[in-house]
């Protein structure tokens, strides 16, 4: 297993293992991939559904979502640069990069936090109509997983800064970049599905 | 060898049951559009036979042929990989089997969307069917009347059920006249059925909804013309009349023995319109085990935010066991 | 009288005021305590711990999959035997409805996720490493995780009729029953929890079979190389892959209209019914291929080594397997026909539904053609895979009969249709799992099942489900439905109901041989047998029986299909030499696994029962399990090569002087 060890390969395909790992997380992203695109059909068939609630252009605010966007459309160029340092073998560049990025996540989230606190405030809660069940949750999965990527590399900086760049660290790393690219794209189709289409309507 | 009797004897024993299926209900149309399912279903049949007659055949054959004896035992049999001939044919000729079974199937799902065939000319009864938990309502618009676990039809005359739900979802099945339908809360879906004589026939709810399911049934009852007016005059003229409140406590989950009235509940509710509001109440569902939080209904369109809280739902749970 | 503290209900928790629920708590209070008190007055908890709880070896892991299926398998065949025993005459009162929904919603749950999936995913771990000449699967850790999120989920499940409720709207779950509007107990929290549990422990096998499936097999294996069982294990892993997220997402809709009054489902506030019930059979029709594709492998491995023949048409059987995935995500809509969604739409899912007959047709026959020229020996697990074939059939002609949507119209939700899937299910995975548990029970343990003992189960089991089921078929076309917990004795209904209840009573006696056959071979069975004692054809049996914890000392190299085979034939490969021995790297034990389990059954348990603030504290354990398990760098051990001497030339030695109990 891990004595297969091919050092022409980038630090994170050096072993075996890494690569069964990468691949297997590629599969792991397909799963995402249903997961997602269930709960954007299950929007689908319900984002009409107002029950006499608000609609989407009483909640909306275009503004700070477009914020949100170009924070976490960065977030995911700052990875990109992460990992470019991590190619270099520049340990400081990356965790420097790596912190940027789960900053500007972080901006994401405190933003999108502050979205759902308004909605509530105007009274469109989760509970209010189809339409806001599938909004809340669809939004909400895409936070959590957020959330979990910020907490998930917070946890692997730490390993980065302690044992240095290693195979297994770099293929941590580079995991963590494959999951943060997917969550941007995500937002793409969120951004373009829920609210340039919502304004429209 | 044991194995081949019971083959064999399945073989047998398949068409035997099948005959004495001549005097099931799906076997016994007493209308058109069943009529039309059972040659569709007798068509498949046939082809089916043959499928399990081939296969069977063949595997008797070979299992019996290529059996270990001691005979045979030092025969060692020969490396084969395949053969690309018979596997297209086997392949081709399920195709052609699916072709065949498609073709009307298709046919058959459109003409069930419409009046039967030969019955066009005449205009068709509409009767509006709601399902609760757990009885059937039939509303007459026309006529003006309504029946619980009931209902009566004209014979040969198409009647258009148009079918609804106040509550749980339920399937509209009356097997002697033709297939079912669900029926579903804030939607309206129809069903063609015409009965072409005087009889009484079993209809019933075959979507599982809760406790009362299985008594769930309901009979229809196809009367000759006369028969019928007679029976509607004599309903517009004798039955009370439905009141609001007294309907929403039929709607209550309870079992009904037959109930007539002289006017229909499509008067302040269809439960089939998108915006009607549901009536039922979680509270009259609390059955056995630990009882879980109930939340508002947002339908009843309460603006404020009432939050029902555990504490308050503790006071009324564990009541009402209706339904037995 | 209510006892209230912290918002909790101490005096609903247990179910109370049913005899037989009653005698349950009892029993499980009493089994529990014997296993307790059995494992320390044995002193046996250490070992429990050491070996089993903590393994991350693929082969005990599968045995405990086993193990686990094979008790829920009693669970839910007691829960169908008690709906049969309702059913027997009309009006009885056994059960009453309350009771009887309880059951056929456990037997149906239970069968599907915790009896069919987890045997197959128990065989698949046994099996797949060895058939592809690998060490384990490419995560053992993950799949130690995989099975304890499975084993919590059950286990969740399965306490639900004795504590708080157990669910009651079927194993679809339709919706707006399922509702809180229409089921305010906890009951159906049950099933959307413990399912969710369960179903990720399932998503990360899947995942975990493709990479060690593609990334791990031995030299020379080529994908058109790989055994038939591997192959339907491949495309099963993908289609679980492909299919279990919606499942996620379903169960997931339902536990935030149940728990936090959301309204997917609801009725109110724009929700959407029939939305459950097109994402449940999304998931649900994969799912019975995810049950039957692993089967179907099985079937082909045994036929072809107890035919002494290649499996026939191995390409189109390949063919074939892609396409009955790639059509089972294009099927859904025939679980509801009956909704009215227009004749355009039936027509196109019956097509698709139809179409499906078409490479299972050219399975069938290659399979009956792998037999033509062999030379076929009765064993017992070879019984089970010919009796398959015809009961298969049955199954299948009468799936293309449902699959016709105007027929379906008379024939959807009556036991014309519970008799169908039984025929489909039964054969092609109950058949199976004992087929192959007969065929690879020495691989496992080293010692055979009783073939005398297993030729009285197969026999019983198998006359005992067409009884049963047979009859079902009639009653169906008759207006018998589904799910009644009883009917009129005007009705007709009797004398078949009674025959199919006869039935179920010679099939449960069946697995009660099954059982014993068990018992017996542990007591008696032979030990001195063979390490191939059905001269197969493939690697699993090119080591030792029970196999050592690495598998192979050498990996073996491959040259073509039916590896083993060809191995033997021409006698290369075989013997081992010393200056080929090297260190074998092994993953470690670990009890994390096991600690998730306990984690997640606690969230879970507070999730359903809506106690929120406890759940939200007891997920920290969880975020700690995670979090040790990011920074957890242990690398294995390596095993030294005098142990590897050792261990093979103690097996090697052993294979001169086995008795052979085949023929």
């Amino acid at each position: 297993m891990s004595a297969n060890v091919n050092t022409s390969l980038p630090l994170e395909y050096q072993t075996e293992q890494s690569r069964m790992n990468i691949l297997g997380f590629w599969i792991f992203l397909g799963a995402e991939i249903v997961l997602f695109a269930t709960l954007f059909s299950v929007y689908g068939v319900l984002y009409k559904n107002y029950a006499g609630g608000p609609t989407h252009q009483d909640i909306f605010m275009m503004k700070e979502v477009m914020i949100q966007t170009v924070l976490l459309l960065t977030s995911s160029f700052t990875m990109g640069v992460a990992i470019w340092e991590m190619r270099r073998n520049n340990k400081k560049g990356l965790i420097g990069w790596f912190i940027l990025t789960l900053l500007l996540g972080a901006g994401f989230l405190f933003m999108e936090i502050n979205e759902f606190i308004h909605y509530i405030h105007e009274g469109a809660t989760m509970q209010t109509s189809a339409f806001l069940s599938s909004l809340f949750v669809l939004l909400g999965t895409h936070g959590a997983h957020v959330t979990f990527g910020i907490f998930w590399a917070t946890m692997v900086i730490i390993q980065i800064a302690k044992r240095g760049l290693t195979p297994v660290t770099a293929r941590k790393t580079f995991i963590i970049g494959l999951y943060w690219h997917f969550l941007d794209v995500v937002w793409i189709f969120i951004f373009t599905f829920v609210y340039l289409k919502g304004m429209v309507l | 060898m044991k194995l081949k009797m019971l083959v064999l004897s399945l073989v047998t024993a398949v068409p035997l049951l099948f005959l004495s299926g001549c005097e099931m209900v799906v076997f016994q149309p007493q209308g058109p559009v069943a009529r039309s399912i059972m040659e569709l279903i007798n068509w498949s049949l046939m082809w089916m036979l043959l499928v399990v007659v081939v296969v069977f055949g063949l595997f008797g054959y070979i299992v019996w042929k290529y059996r270990e004896k001691p005979e045979n035992m030092g025969y060692e049999p020969p490396e084969e990989h395949g053969s690309t001939v018979l596997e297209i044919v086997w392949t081709a000729i399920p195709i052609l089997i699916v072709i065949a079974l498609t073709i009307p199937t298709v046919t058959t799902l459109y003409d069930l969307e419409d009046v039967p065939a030969g019955y066009e000319e005449k205009e068709p009864v509409v009767i509006h069917v709601t399902s609760a938990d757990w009885k059937w309502i039939f509303s007459y618009p026309e006529e003006g009347i309504e029946t619980i676990n009931y209902v009566n039809i004209p014979e040969d005359t198409p009647v258009l059920f148009k079918l609804t739900s106040a509550g749980t979802m339920q399937s509209f099945w009356v097997p002697a006249l033709g297939g079912q339908k669900y029926s579903m809360n804030k939607m309206e879906t129809e069903l063609y059925l015409v009965a072409d004589n005087p009889g009484s026939y079993m209809g019933r709810n075959t979507n599982f909804n809760g406790r009362g399911y299985a008594q769930m049934e309901f009979e229809v009852l196809s009367q000759t013309d006369e028969e019928y007016d007679a029976w509607v005059k004599e309903v517009k003229e004798t039955a009370p009349k439905l009141t609001e409140e007294k309907y929403m406590e039929l709607l209550k989950p309870t079992h009904l023995g037959r109930l007539t009235y002289s006017n229909t509940h499509l008067a302040w509710i269809n439960h089939a319109d998108h915006d009607s509001e549901l009536v039922t109440d979680p509270e009259d569902y609390r059955y056995h085990g630990y009882q879980g939080k109930i939340f508002d209904q947002e339908d009843k369109k309460s603006n404020e935010k009432d939050t029902t809280d555990v504490e308050n739902n503790e006071e009324d749970h564990g009541g009402d066991h209706s339904g037995h | 009288m209510e006892v209230t503290i912290v918002g909790i209900k101490w005096d609903e928790i247990l179910i109370t005021g049913d005899p037989i629920i009653l005698g349950s708590q009892i029993a499980i209070l009493l089994t529990s305590l014997g296993i307790i008190g059995g494992l320390t007055y044995l002193k046996k908890w250490k070992w429990l711990w050491r070996e089993w709880i903590t393994t991350v070896d693929h082969k005990r892991i599968g045995i405990m999959y086993i193990v686990a299926a094979v008790l829920m398998f009693f669970r839910g065949g007691m829960d169908g035997l008690m709906m049969k025993a309702q059913t027997a005459r009309p009006e009885m009162s056994i059960l009453d409805s309350q009771h009887y929904n309880e059951v056929f919603t456990a037997h149906g749950v239970i069968m599907i996720l915790f009896m069919a999936m987890p045997f197959l995913i128990g065989l698949m771990n046994v099996v797949i490493p060895l058939q592809i000449g690998a060490r384990d699967v490419a995560f053992p850790q993950l799949n130690a995780l995989s099975f304890w999120l499975f084993f919590s989920g059950a286990m969740l499940f399965n306490i639900a009729f004795v504590v708080g409720g157990a669910p009651d709207a079927g194993w679809t779950s339709y919706f707006p029953l399922a509702g809180k509007e229409f089921s305010p107990g906890i009951g159906n929290n049950y099933y959307a929890i413990s399912l969710q549990i369960a179903g990720l422990g399932t998503l990360m096998t899947g995942i975990n079979f493709i990479v060690t499936i593609l990334k791990m097999r031995t030299k020379g294996m080529t994908l058109m190389r790989m055994p038939m069982f591997t192959w339907t294990t491949l495309i099963t892993s993908v289609i679980i892959v492909a299919a279990f997220p919606i499942f996620t997402v379903a169960l997931a809709l339902m536990t935030f209209d149940r728990l936090y009054g959301t309204h997917f489902f609801t009725v109110a506030a724009g929700g959407s019914d029939m939305l459950w019930a097109n994402l449940f059979w999304l998931w649900g029709h994969p799912e019975v291929y995810i049950v039957i594709l692993p089967a179907f492998g099985m079937f082909s491995e045994i036929i072809s080594t107890f035919s002494r023949k290649q499996l026939y048409g191995y390409k189109s059987m390949v063919v074939s397997i892609v396409a009955i995935a790639v059509l089972s995500m294009l099927v859904w809509v025939h679980h509801f026909y009956t909704m009215g969604s227009g004749a355009l739409v039936n027509s196109f899912f019956s097509i698709t539904t139809m179409m499906i007959a078409v490479p299972t047709g050219v399975k069938m026959f290659n399979w009956l053609f792998t037999m033509r020229k062999g030379r076929i020996k009765m064993t017992t697990a070879m019984l089970w895979s010919l009796a398959f074939v015809p009961n298969f059939v049955i199954g299948g002609v009468t799936g293309v009969m449902l699959a016709m949507g105007a027929a379906d119209y008379q024939y959807h939700n009556t036991l014309f249709l519970v008799a169908h899937f039984h025929y489909v299910l039964i054969p092609g995975v109950v058949f199976a799992v004992f087929a192959g548990l007969y065929y690879w029970w020495p691989k496992m343990f080293g010692f055979m099942l009783n073939e005398k003992l297993g030729k009285w189960h197969f026999w019983l089991f198998v006359i005992g489900f067409n009884v049963t089921f047979m009859p079902m078929f009639f009653l169906g076309l008759n207006g018998a439905v589904r799910r009644a917990y009883t009917y009129s004795a005007e009705s007709g209904f009797a004398p078949l109901f009674m025959l199919s209840a006869v039935g179920s009573v010679i099939l449960a006696a069946g697995f009660a041989v099954f059982c014993y056959n068990i018992y017996w071979s542990i007591r008696y069975a032979d030990r001195n047998i063979s390490s191939d004692p059905w001269d197969a054809r493939t690697l699993e049996w090119a080591t030792s029986s029970p196999v050592q914890h690495y598998n192979f000392a050498k990996l073996p190299e491959v040259k073509s299909l039916d590896a083993f085979w060809y191995m033997k034939k021409n006698n290369e490969g075989i013997t081992l030499k010393d200056e080929e021995i090297e260190e074998i790297h092994m993953p470690s034990n670990s009890g994390l696994p096991f600690l998730m389990c306990v984690a997640f059954g606690i969230v879970g348990f507070f999730l359903i029962f809506e106690w929120h603030l406890l759940a939200a504290v007891s997920t920290v354990l969880i975020i700690a399990g995670l979090i040790y398990r990011s920074f957890d760098y242990n690398d294995g051990y390596h095993i030294h090569k005098d142990e590897i001497r050792k261990t093979e030339s103690t097996w090697k030695k052993m294979e001169g002087k086995v008795n052979n109990h085949v023929s």
